[in-house]
């Protein structure tokens, strides 16, 4: 596939929506995988679509999924691990894409929901929105299975692929500034816990 | 300090203490004084390392990694520190996530870069806000107690920790 992939920019990807791309992701989880949830609306969506032991909610450290994530990938080599965040998150800590390329986790993937907007603050304009491209930053960072989602159909193909093959991979979703369709509930400390119970960690 | 026979090198009792409290994960920004330590610890096979760009990186990956069953710690310098406050302030205080940093001192008894200095001032005030545990050894002979016991009761308390090095035990030269 990744030969016939196609060529696919921010400006050509469909514009999409971030509570149904969350819902055909989770959908697609056998409820092993831990998914670590962005700050703000990235992890409202994934609040929104049906809350999971294995899911992280972070409620600040904007900018740490993929950090996390990565960590989490590490102490545990047999379980996937998805970081879902926003382009005004990732882009505060695109070193990361770095420290994950030399990491080279085989069970890490990173979703990036890129609407151009820091949204929950008023929509101002990131640096996607006035030409920094995540999915060739990444590649330039040395992750090489980096793709932009043409269609929703493509996006769900990305994710089977993440589920069945070695990454690290990058997946961008360019979205559309729909509101999330829920919130997320705030206890720092539950959510540790739960999280930790899902993926049967001991402290 | 004044018995002839040769003292253990505080690098190798803090690997010693990280052994004895199961810490595997080592992640760091460079930083001189540390360098032997680093060395040390990348050519030990017990330690899985990460070096990421930031320390910010670092304080997610550890707290990622202990939420996964993974102890780590986090190597940095003081101006390093300066960049993580709000990871600490919103991930590892509120989560009640044991993120241990051990960080070199710079910035005082000779230092030459002002800006080096005031970073350095900026580090116990910070630490006394965010309510974290934290102390300086200064002697050879503080180590293994200090790291043991700051180590051991971070992971106890599920609480952040910081240990200082102080150039007085590391002899930084400046």
């Amino acid at each position: 596939m990744s030969n016939s992939e196609p060529d696919i920019t921010r400006e050509t990807a469909s514009l999409l929506n971030r509570s149904d791309l969350t819902r055909r992701l989770v959908e697609k989880l056998d409820s092993q995988e831990a998914v670590i949830g962005g700050i703000g609306f990235s992890n409202f969506d994934l609040w929104a679509s049906g809350q999971r032991q294995q899911n992280f909610y972070m409620l600040g450290s904007m900018g740490l999924a993929t950090a996390i994530a990565l960590g989490v990938a590490v102490a545990q080599p047999d379980r996937k691990v998805f970081a879902l965040d926003g382009d005004g998150s990732i882009l505060m800590q695109l070193g990361s894409f770095g420290t994950v390329a030399a990491v080279a986790p085989k069970n890490l993937a990173i979703i990036i929901w890129d609407n151009g907007a820091y949204h929950i603050t008023g929509a101002q304009k990131t640096l996607t929105e006035k030409g920094s491209d995540l999915v060739a930053i990444a590649k330039g960072a040395g992750i090489k299975q980096a793709f932009w989602a043409a269609d929703a159909e493509h996006f769900e193909a990305l994710v089977e692929r993440t589920l069945s093959g070695d990454g690290p991979w990058l997946i961008v979703a360019k979205i559309d500034k729909e509101r999330p369709t829920g919130v997320t509930e705030r206890d720092p400390v539950k959510i540790r816990i739960n999280f930790m119970n899902g993926i049967a960690a001991k402290a | 300090m004044s018995e002839n026979k040769k003292r253990e090198p505080w690098e190798e009792i803090v690997i010693r203490v990280l052994k004895k409290n199961e810490v595997r994960l080592v992640s760091h920004v460079p930083d001189n004084v540390l360098s032997r330590l680093i060395r040390l610890i990348e050519e030990d096979p017990y330690f899985t390392v990460i070096s990421p760009a930031r320390e910010e990186e670092a304080i997610g990956i550890v707290a990622g990694a202990y939420m996964a069953g993974t102890r780590g710690i986090v190597l940095m310098q003081t101006s390093g520190f300066a960049t993580v406050v709000n990871a600490l302030a919103s991930l590892a205080c509120p989560y009640q996530i044991p993120i241990v940093m051990m960080v070199s001192e710079r910035g005082t008894l000779g230092e030459f870069q002002l800006g080096q200095s005031i970073v350095c001032r900026t580090m116990r005030p910070v630490l006394v806000s965010l309510g974290m545990e934290h102390f300086a050894i200064q002697d050879i002979d503080q180590v293994e107690f200090v790291a043991d016991g700051m180590i051991s009761q971070a992971f106890t308390t599920q609480s952040p920790a910081t240990i200082i090095l102080s150039p007085l035990l590391t002899k930084r030269k400046v």
